[in-house]
């Protein structure tokens, strides 16, 4: 059976789902779905092929939409996707992972949900709510937002999770219980003396290496970074980088030492591509030297952003490399970066960009 | 005691529920009640209009014969109840 590839996009109106064959040339384009609602988050359950998008809505709230069928019909949920009575009530979904048969959601206000049934009902893990630094996690620029959620595919009871400004947090358990693992990332915001703290770090994305057990990167509001040991101490990889800030990153689905970013040109300038020119930075060598990577990309006026879950990769050989910009467009590259084309244009703000690899 | 009202829903929360209406009668004493009978008649229905403070949600408007209501306000039987979404851009 031939394999085709399923890009899942998350936007500011709705969820969208492209499919192209193995040579990822041609892309239909189908959306938006979930009617409209901002979507934060598209994944799909590679054991299932489940497709779930997280967002939320000003007028109706939070909700996990769900479609079996590839985006053709969907339904959606929030039982039990809720704090207690009395608590800020969540506003949003912002992250979704599929792992060991269970699904989580990343939510704003901070908090970790988890569903055992497909997403039709939900219950709060509340041993990360519970950790006692909790009473001291500042909001970031967005507010106070668990968006990022990693599930160890050897071993489904360890769990990272990204939140701004808080930091990771690491479960060994299942989610029972939580520790900071943060050392090692600077607060570029904290006064001298205060700028490694045990947690308050604006995280803003991590992702698990393939096949080394404890690899990790991380783009963080302040630098980018590598751990080797799960995130108990996190070494600075932006030596080489335009610059140490950007929201994104990206693991190469097979090779740990490979890594993909997307810096931008920083936190108070714009948060737009350095100088107006589009660019994709690879490491082969675990984050010690980068290469830019610019073939097909606009290399002038372009002053996009990419959110911090709109890059990703696919499995196929080669690996597929993608991001969508906050101005609406997704380029592709189906030579692990080094050349690019623009799959579409003229979309709603990007938010997230996942892959599912069909058939064969 | 619960009465026979009329509840009018906003298309937007109607396209959300297959076979849902805009024009629903049901028996309620309260506009809680009225939510606990629309989420009883297409569940998940509740979680779209009240949050869990409990409240109606921030950007739901509940009007009962014209006057702003909220989950605690009584229904006179008969009664005519609104539900709109607020205005919001972007």
């Amino acid at each position: 059976m031939a394999k085709s590839v399923v890009v899942l996009l998350g936007t500011k109106k709705g969820a969208f789902i492209l499919k192209s064959d193995e040579s990822r040339r041609d892309w239909a384009l189908r959306g938006p779905f979930c009617e409209a609602w901002p979507i934060n988050h598209v994944v799909a359950d590679p054991a299932s092929g489940t497709v779930y998008a997280g967002g939320g809505n000003e007028w109706f709230g939070p909700a996990v939409w769900k479609s079996t069928d590839l985006g053709d019909t969907w339904s959606h949920s929030s039982d039990g996707l809720a704090y207690a009575a009395g608590e800020e009530p969540v506003k949003s979904v912002w992250s979704l992972a599929a792992g060991d048969g269970a699904l989580y959601a990343g939510v704003q206000p901070a908090g970790l949900f988890r569903s055992d049934d497909g997403g039709a009902t939900w219950s709060h893990v509340t041993g990360l709510s519970e950790h006692p630094t909790r009473k001291d996690w500042n909001p970031g620029g967005a507010g106070l937002i668990l968006h990022t959620v990693v599930v160890d595919p050897d071993d489904g009871k360890r769990l990272w999770t990204g939140i701004s400004a808080a930091g990771v947090f690491h479960t060994a358990d299942g989610g029972a219980t939580w520790e900071p693992r943060n050392q090692g990332t600077r607060c570029d915001y904290n006064p001298e003396g205060h700028k490694y703290p045990e947690f308050g770090q604006c995280v803003h994305s991590i992702v698990k290496a393939p096949g080394a057990a404890d690899r990790l990167y991380q783009q963080n509001h302040c630098g980018m970074y590598a751990s080797d040991d799960g995130g108990r101490s996190w070494r600075s990889i932006e030596a080489g980088l335009p610059s140490s800030f950007g929201f994104p990153a990206a693991a190469h689905p097979r090779d740990p030492d490979t890594v993909y970013l997307l810096p931008l040109n920083g936190d108070s300038v714009g948060r737009y591509v350095p100088d107006g020119k589009a660019a994709v930075w690879r490491s082969r060598d675990a984050g010690a030297s980068w290469q830019d990577l610019r073939n097909g990309l606009p290399q002038q006026n372009a002053f996009f952003g990419v959110l911090r879950q709109a890059m990703a990769t696919d499995t196929l050989d080669r690996a597929g490399v993608y991001f969508g910009t906050n101005g609406g467009e997704l380029y592709v590259s189906a030579d692990e970066g080094d050349s690019w084309s623009c799959a579409a244009r003229h979309m709603p703000p990007i938010h997230s960009v996942e892959t599912m690899v069909l058939g064969g | 005691m619960p009465c026979p009202v009329t509840v009018w829903l906003p298309a937007s929360l109607v396209a959300l529920f297959p076979g849902a209406r805009r024009q629903v009668e049901l028996d309620a004493a309260s506009v809680d009640e009225v939510m606990d009978e629309l989420d009883a008649l297409w569940p998940g229905m509740r979680d779209r209009l009240c949050d869990s403070r409990p409240a109606v949600r921030k950007h739901i408007n509940v009007f009962v014969e014209g006057e702003k209501a909220v989950l605690d306000t009584p229904l006179p039987p008969g009664a005519e109840i609104t539900i709109l979404t607020a205005i919001s851009g972007g």
